[in-house]
Parts: structure tokens; C-alpha cells; sequence
């Protein structure tokens, strides 16, 4: 190990490795993959959502020109296991076995309930249109709120409340009832999902004399996917490959097992052939993980004096039928229990919750997970406590940030780095509060409605083993690197961090090459493949450079000691008197050049005697690195949003949206950027106006971009960055800090607390309703 | 049962050179340029012209290659970004889309380069607010759009200074 001291930013702006190809149209993703020999799959769905399937009639479509093979969930069941997210740390949550294809019965709309391999997918499309299902429509089960008082919508678990949770601090109750002032507000959170523009897909090849899998698909966790399919399709772990091309956007929702996934394996392994499916938007609408669907009652306690005494929540979570394989459901719920109120220092919290069934599609682990509502609930709640005080909005907020670290929130949370003081000084740095509350001062003397807001965040980057490891789920915490010497002198690197556009791979070349001391391009780095990089946990709560490029960092060290042990040798000095860099072995004092990194290759290579008679040159290096015993590595910020509603439309403008951030050290400035202003753009689509709309009876609504809207370029502002200074470095390792999510934790209630403001300068109530689309905030003006 | 698909031979210049094929009449020329040709370049992202992932060109229009037939395309002249690609005349805009961190998964790339030529094929000055309205039916789910606008508008400021 280097004991240089690091600087604040380890590495350049450099773009990010893969761009230049694909925007000369030379991508990769799993469709582009050609397999001249693969069949297509296509799947025939429930229309409905919640019916029993009485019987199905599948020969019309087998007898079809081009028809393969055709099996129902039935049929499938003696080729394929069930699955069913249980956690060893709530081994009383109601968990029930969910099948690739529905069985019995359909849950949700857009349900897989059979397979059909032709040899196009028109064909195959053809064939699933001409199986005859007999249904049994079944009441459908839609309101959160009512899931409790239903019909168990599984029988075998007589209810429909998956898991009920608390978490209460010491004395909680006494010091809530005693408070002078309680402020309750009930907020609805709007189901949404991700929408990676590259819908799922996969392509799967088996060889049945070896018994190998080898599957191509687009997806964040490729270690998961190979012990998950080994384990359902009983295949040997170690002869299932999955390969993760590009990938063209993940977000969460490429993140755990689908239905669909399993059942074209399933046909790979029977037809002895491969198989490929690639979903169309409709069914990435109807089945990819939905997310966010909360009915959060809260309360915020005051004593006389304004301060806060503690908050305490009432959560419903409604998850799908089922809970996503292999992870489970917990982490919205869990976020809102630990995070609500974080930024502050106070007394006590009290909360619960309640994760409950509904017959809509599965909900899973979308980009920020629970911690959006955790923010919109503290931050909407503060504003809501300075309007009723009278009490200046970033002063009141100020006097009772946490600053005095390590903190334990009342949540029972510990907090080992958080920088909300540093972030309001940048804040104030950056942005004069009193021009800008002058300026909308003046636009609503014009009779404009105008707003500003600001809500401060934590995001919980490079989770450990904590829950996952706890839970007994196969659910890696960790990632690992092999860094190579070539004998050119060149460099590869295999890692198991995997690339959705992040520009993940680029930092931990940065990384490598920092460490090595050469230049970024001489080294190649290969990410996304089972069958060469270490067994890894890829991509999920923003991790990719503070665990995998902690572990590349780490081989990186070992091979460059190696390299400098070789070099002391041939010129026989001290290890410690030499230094890599630029391509060269140089002399640490004078800079003199011992040899060239290219000339030590090659010797090593095919000359190793020359290193001496009893030293074995090692010419690769390899590391695994994840936190322990570390929950996780707070990343802290704060977003302030300028808006203005149209009067005539309702529509909400956002003007301005800045984001102070801290975290830690940086790699890669353009990345950072990159992916705060990208989960900035998300965190406001999902508050001004994606909703993933049911009709009563169940249906989804919301089957097409048409009917789910994202915003676009005219709905966004410029996002100003500001990287508030000072960051401590109390981490091991690196000190990196992740930030994949940051934007869409914050910007959310930012933008929420901005229309607010504004309605509140009309004289009209707050909005505690999301989205904020314009019939509610023409309701919410009394217009309509 | 007999259900041979319906199918016709087309021809049309596809980057510059002329292509024959017979083709399922159903087939979307999306399709047809993905599976048939091999251009896999042009992406689909909804198949029902909302995403802007397909946008190629058709007798030099922009068009959105999911919602035309690929008989339809018979006759016509269709360039794709790999025939942009080739021959150069993006050169500008793909270099300043990798440098600012214009694409992040790339997936809507390919679209969004040609309507950004287009756009600046116009000749007009363009202000930023101009930009992102000529961005309307593209999505990108990946930057928040602000690194495109940023690209699209360093190579108009270039293209027209050295247009001067």
C-alpha cells in the first residue's frame, strides 16, 4: 500500500471509455448480440389482474408454422423451482413461493402465464395470441390502504400485510405526547419505475453434453443472475455463464430476477438451443419493478421554543403480489424507519410500517430506493413547521443540523460522516437567499405563483454485508479485481463492477492507472462476464467506485509492489527507493529511469530467470474488497428548487434546481456530474409527473410512454453543482463515497417544498399528493 | 394449418449503397435495418415513435424507423448513424457528445445525433431553449439532457463561426 497522502480528486474529467463507440452506432447491447441459430420468445400475459386460470388450451398455437415449443407455469414446474425473497433477519414475513410462469392463479396484469419459442418473434407473438386461457376473474386488490381489510390474495398466508415493522427510540411516546406542538401531514407517494430506455433482454445458449449455460443479458448484478439460475434450473454454479454487454440503463429495475428470465433459460436447457428475448416497452411497462408506492402519515413534534423533538411516521408500503427474488422488499420501509429526520439532531423517533400485497406489478429497488420519501417526508414536514412558526426557512433548519460527529439518530442509525454544515455554508456561497426570496417577492407582486424550496439529504452509499449477508441471501457486498501485466507492459484489469453508462469502468481504470502510474490508455478493462472477472455484487446502491475501485486500487498496490521488487532487483536497490511512473521504473530521488515498464514486462514474461534463481515473478494481482462491519458511507447534500405554476394550466415550471453534494473523494468530476444531474432529472420526473397509473379494475393504465411521461429537455432546467469543500476522510480505504443516487434522493422534495412555497403565497393549502400534475394544482388553487 | 407469411421484395439505398430484400410485409423498417441489414445501430426504445431511439433519416428527413414499414422504405433513400458515421459528418457532434459526457448508456444516442444535425443543418443560431425544444421526442433517461444541450450547442457556435 501506497502511504502517499491522496488528494481531494484522484482522478481527471476523462470521458467516459465506452462513449466514443457508441456514438459512432457501433453499441453492443444484448439485442445487437446476433445468434443467427436463437429462437424468439414471446410470452402470453394475464389481461387481467387477479384471475385463476381454469384451464388452457395451448395446441392451436403448437400446430403453428414456425412454433418450436409452448409451455404453460404448469408445465414448466417439473424443469424449474419456485422461488419465494425470505430474509433470515424477519423470518415472520409472510413470503409466498412465486413460479416463473402463474401457476394457478395471475396476480398482477401483465403476468407471464406461458412461453412461446418460434423462429421469429412475430411468429412467436402469433402463437401466444392463439392460446385460449379460460379465466376466472378475482377481485382485484389495489388500495394500500385497505389490503389489511381484504381477502388474502394468497390463501396459504392468511393476509395480505407482508411484514409489519417499528422502530421506536427510548421514551419515544412520552416525549411526543408531551410536545406543544405537533404538525400531521399524510402523504401519498405515486407508484413509478425506472424506464432504462433499453428495454430487458436476454439470450440464452445451453450445451446439453456439458451442461453449461451461458446466458447474454442486460442486467446490473451478473453474479447474482448465475447462482440464481444454477440454483432454479439445478445447473452447476460454476457452468453458468452470464455475460452483460452494454447495457443501456438499469436504474434498479435491471436489478433482480424476472419470471420471464428463468422461463427462456428453462426453454434454452429443454430446447438444447438458444433462445432470446427481448422485452417491448408495453411489457417493460406492465413488468418491470415498480416502486414507490407509500401512504406515509407523519408527524412532527415542536416544543415551545420551534425546536424539533422528534418525528414519528405511519408507513403502508404497497409492493406487488409477490416480493422480489432474491432481495425481498424492505428497503423502502427500512429507509423511511431510519432515515426520517436525519439531517437533525432530536430526541426521539416512533415509527411503523406496514408492507402489504396488491395485485399490481412487482415492486423492486428503484434508483434511491426508500430514501426520496424519507427526505420528502422531514423536508416537507420542516417547511410545513417554519410556515405555521413563522420561522425562517434555512435558520430554522440551520440551528438543528447534526454536527457533532459520529451521531446516532434517534432511527438508531450511526452516522460516521455527515457534512450539512459544510454543505449550507456552500449553499449560502453559492446562491445570495435574499436576492432570490426577492426575486420571487417580486414575481408574485406581478401575480405570478412563484416558489422556492430547499431540502437537505443523506444518501447511504457501498452498503456492507448488513442486511443481505444477515438475511442469508446470496447477495454480494463485496467486489474483486485481477489486474494483469502484459508482456507489452500493458495492463488489464477484470472486475466485477458492472457498467449501465455511469462510467464505472472508467474510474477504476483512472484508478488502476493512478496507481500503477501510467496512462489510462494502457490499460484495457473487462467488466460483465461470470466466467473471468471475480464473483462480485455489480451495481446497486451506489457502489461501483467506493467498493469495486477500492478493490482494483488494492490489486493495483500488490501488482505494483511486485513490479518495483522486480526492478529492485535488476538494479539492485531498495524496493522503497523506486517509483512507477509514466510507463517507468524511475529512481524516487533523482527520477533517473531504472527501466522501462514495457522492457520488465517482457523479461518477466520470458526471460524470469534474469529476476534471480529463486523468485518467481508474479505478474497478476488480485483483490475482494466490502465493508464488514460498515453499514454504510453517508453521502450528505442539500437541493434548492425555483419554480412557477402556470395559473391557466396548473403546470409546474421548475426555473432553477442546485445541488451542494459531498462525497468524499472524487475519481472522475464528469462522472459525478453525470450521474447527480441524471438522478436530479429522475428524483423530478417522479414528483411533477410519472405515475404508473391502475384503472379500478386493476389494470395497468400506464402500458406506454404515451401514458407514462418522463421528462423531456423543455422540462428540465440547467442543474447548477456545487461540491461543498472540506469533505473528512474517515473512511478505510480511499474515502470514496457513492453517488449513483444523491440526485434523485433530493430533488424530489425540493421541488415539492418550491410548489408549496408558491401555493402557500396564493393563500392556498400544501400538496402532500404526488405527482404534481395540473389538475392537482389547479384543485389545489381552487380552479377547478 | 397454412400461414405463410405475406411478403415483398423492396430495394433502397441504405447508406449509400442500394439493397435488395424480400421481407415480411409486417416488418417495421426498424426491423428490417436491425435484423435484415445488420445496423444495429438504430435502437428501438418503445416501438411506437415516443422514445426518438430509432430516428434515422429517409430522403434526408428525420423519421422514426419504428413507425414506418420497411416496404414502405422501398425506393426511398435511408441513412443511418452508421452511414454518419462513416462518412464523417457528425464527426463534430460525436466528438463533443463523448467529451462533454453527453451519453451515459448510449442507448439514445444514436437518434438524438441525427436530430441534432438536423437541427443544426438549419443554419439558425441556436439558444439553449431552442435546443432542448428541438429535442422534443427524444427521451434520455441517463443526463438530464443538460451535457446534450451543452454538446449540441459548443458545435453550432463552431459550425456557424467557421461557416463565417
Amino acid at each position: 500500500m501506497t502511504d502517499e497522502l491522496l488528494p481531494a480528486t484522484l482522478g481527471d474529467a476523462e470521458p467516459a471509455i465506452c462513449t466514443r463507440r457508441l456514438a459512432s452506432g457501433r453499441s453492443r447491447y444484448t439485442a445487437d448480440v446476433a445468434n443467427p441459430k436463437a429462437l424468439h420468445a414471446a410470452f402470453l400475459r394475464s389481461p387481467h389482474a387477479h384471475a385463476h386460470i381454469l384451464s388452457m388450451d395451448t395446441e392451436p398455437a403448437r400446430a403453428m408454422t414456425g412454433v418450436a415449443a409452448v409451455w404453460t407455469g404448469k408445465e414448466l414446474l417439473a424443469r424449474v423451482n419456485g422461488y419465494a425473497a425470505r430474509t433470515a433477519v424477519h423470518p415472520e414475513m409472510k413470503v409466498p413461493l412465486q413460479h416463473a410462469l402463474a401457476v394457478e392463479t395471475a396476480r398482477f396484469h401483465g403476468e407471464p402465464v406461458a412461453i412461446v419459442v418460434a423462429e421469429s418473434r412475430a411468429r412467436a407473438e402469433d402463437a401466444a395470441a392463439a392460446i385460449s386461457v379460460e379465466w376466472s376473474p378475482q377481485p382485484p386488490l389495489c388500495d394500500p390502504g385497505s389490503a389489511a381489510d381484504e381477502p388474502p390474495l394468497h390463501p396459504e398466508l392468511d393476509t395480505n400485510i407482508a411484514l409489519h415493522l417499528e422502530q421506536a427510540s427510548e421514551g419515544a411516546e412520552a416525549i411526543l405526547a408531551a410536545a406543544d406542538r405537533v404538525i400531521e401531514r399524510r402523504f401519498a407517494f405515486n407508484r413509478h419505475t425506472g424506464v432504462p430506455l433499453e428495454a430487458r433482454s436476454i439470450v440464452a445458449d445451453f450445451e446439453p453434453c456439458e451442461g453449461r449455460l451461458e446466458i447474454v443479458m442486460s442486467h446490473q448484478c451478473p453474479h447474482q443472475m448465475q447462482v440464481e439460475f444454477a440454483r432454479l434450473l439445478g445447473l452447476a454454479q460454476h457452468r453458468v455463464r452470464i455475460v452483460t454487454p452494454d447495457v443501456g440503463g438499469a436504474f434498479g429495475v435491471k436489478q433482480q430476477l424476472y419470471g420471464e428470465d428463468v422461463a427462456v433459460c428453462a426453454a434454452a436447457v429443454l430446447l438444447g438451443c438458444p433462445v432470446r428475448f427481448v422485452a417491448d416497452r408495453a411489457e417493460a411497462m406492465l413488468t418491470d419493478i415498480q416502486a414507490r408506492e407509500h401512504l406515509v402519515t407523519a408527524r412532527l413534534a415542536l416544543d415551545a421554543d420551534g425546536r424539533m423533538l422528534g418525528f414519528s411516521i405511519e408507513d403502508t408500503h404497497a409492493i406487488g403480489p409477490y416480493l422480489q427474488y432474491p432481495r425481498s422488499n424492505l428497503g423502502e420501509s427500512r429507509a423511511l424507519l431510519s432515515l426520517v429526520g436525519a439531517p437533525y439532531v432530536l430526541d426521539c423517533f416512533f415509527g411503523t410500517a406496514d408492507i402489504v400485497f396488491q395485485t399490481k406489478a412487482m415492486a423492486g429497488h428503484y434508483r434511491g430506493v426508500g430514501h426520496p420519501l424519507a427526505c420528502t417526508v422531514t423536508e416537507a414536514l420542516v417547511d410545513e413547521a417554519t410556515r405555521v412558526s413563522g420561522h425562517d426557512r434555512i435558520a430554522f433548519r440551520k440551528a438543528q443540523l447534526v454536527r457533532k460527529l459520529p451521531h446516532r439518530s434517534p432511527t438508531g442509525v450511526l452516522f460516521e460522516r455527515l457534512a450539512f454544515a459544510e454543505c449550507f455554508e456552500a449553499l449560502e456561497k453559492a446562491v445570495d437567499l435574499h436576492v432570490l426570496e426577492a426575486e420571487v417577492a417580486k414575481d408574485r407582486a406581478r401575480g405570478r405563483i412563484a416558489g422556492w424550496g430547499v431540502a437537505a439529504f443523506i444518501e447511504q452509499t457501498a452498503r456492507g454485508p448488513g442486511f443481505y449477508g444477515h438475511g442469508g441471501q446470496s447477495v454480494s457486498s463485496r467486489d474483486g479485481a485481477v489486474v494483469r501485466l502484459e508482456p507489452s507492459g500493458t495492463i488489464r484489469c477484470l472486475s466485477s463492477v458492472t457498467e449501465q453508462g455511469q462510467g464505472t469502468e472508467t474510474g477504476v481504470r483512472q484508478l488502476v492507472a493512478r496507481a500503477l502510474g501510467v496512462c489510462s490508455d494502457a490499460i484495457e478493462i473487462i467488466t460483465g462476464d461470470t466466467a473471468v472477472t471475480p464473483h462480485g455484487g455489480g451495481t446497486w446502491g451506489s457502489r461501483g467506485m467506493a467498493i469495486g475501485g477500492q478493490a482494483a486500487w488494492d490489486a493495483a498496490q500488490s501488482l505494483r509492489c511486485e513490479i518495483l521488487r522486480l526492478a529492485a532487483c535488476l538494479s539492485q536497490r531498495s524496493p522503497e527507493a523506486l517509483d512507477l511512473l509514466q510507463g517507468a521504473i524511475v529512481e524516487r530521488e533523482t527520477g533517473l529511469t531504472i527501466i522501462s515498464l514495457s522492457e520488465l514486462a517482457a523479461m518477466a514474461h520470458f526471460q524470469p530467470y534474469r529476476f534471480g534463481a529463486d523468485r518467481q515473478p508474479q505478474l497478476s494481482a488480485s483483490a475482494e474488497y466490502g465493508p464488514l462491519d460498515q453499514p454504510f458511507r453517508a453521502g450528505t447534500g442539500i437541493q434548492l428548487s425555483r419554480i412557477e405554476i402556470d395559473p391557466v394550466t396548473g403546470a409546474v415550471h421548475p426555473l432553477r434546481h442546485l445541488v451542494v453534494h459531498e462525497a468524499g473523494r472524487v475519481v472522475n468530476p464528469l462522472m459525478v456530474d453525470g450521474q447527480i444531474r441524471g438522478g436530479v432529472a429522475q428524483g423530478l420526473g417522479a414528483a411533477l409527473f410519472e405515475h404508473c397509473a391502475y384503472a379500478e379494475d386493476g389494470r395497468a393504465e400506464a402500458t406506454s410512454l404515451a401514458r407514462y411521461q418522463v421528462p423531456m429537455a423543455v422540462d428540465l432546467p440547467d442543474i447548477e453543482l456545487v461540491h461543498a469543500g472540506h469533505p473528512t476522510f474517515t473512511d478505510d480505504g480511499l474515502g470514496i463515497v457513492g453517488v449513483g443516487e444523491a440526485g434523485t434522493v433530493g430533488a424530489g422534495a425540493a421541488l415539492l417544498n418550491a410548489v408549496n412555497d408558491a401555493l402557500a403565497g396564493t393563500g392556498a393549502a400544501a400538496v402532500f399528493t404526488l405527482p404534481l400534475t395540473p389538475p392537482r394544482i389547479l384543485a389545489a388553487l381552487g380552479a377547478i | 394449418m397454412s400461414d405463410a407469411e405475406p411478403v415483398r421484395t423492396i430495394t433502397c439505398t441504405v447508406n449509400g449503397g442500394l439493397r435488395t430484400a424480400t421481407v415480411p410485409v409486417r416488418t417495421s423498417l426498424a426491423d428490417f435495418l436491425r435484423e435484415t441489414l445488420g445496423l444495429t445501430g438504430t435502437h428501438l426504445g418503445c416501438e411506437e415513435g415516443q422514445c426518438g431511439a430509432c430516428t434515422v433519416l429517409s430522403d434526408g428527413r428525420t423519421v422514426r424507423a419504428c413507425l414506418l414499414l420497411a416496404v414502405q422504405a422501398d425506393g426511398t433513400v435511408i441513412e443511418t448513424i452508421e452511414g454518419a458515421n462513416t462518412s464523417g459528418r457528425l464527426a463534430d457532434l460525436q466528438e463533443a457528445f463523448h467529451v462533454r459526457g453527453a451519453l451515459q448508456c448510449g442507448f439514445c444516442t444514436s437518434g438524438i445525433l441525427l436530430t441534432a444535425d438536423a437541427m443544426l443543418s438549419e443554419g439558425n443560431a441556436l439558444e439553449r431553449a431552442d435546443i432542448r425544444a428541438g429535442l422534443t421526442g427524444h427521451i434520455c433517461r441517463c443526463t438530464g439532457y443538460q451535457a446534450i444541450v451543452d454538446a449540441i450547442a459548443d458545435i453550432g457556435a463552431a459550425r456557424s463561426a467557421a461557416s463565417d
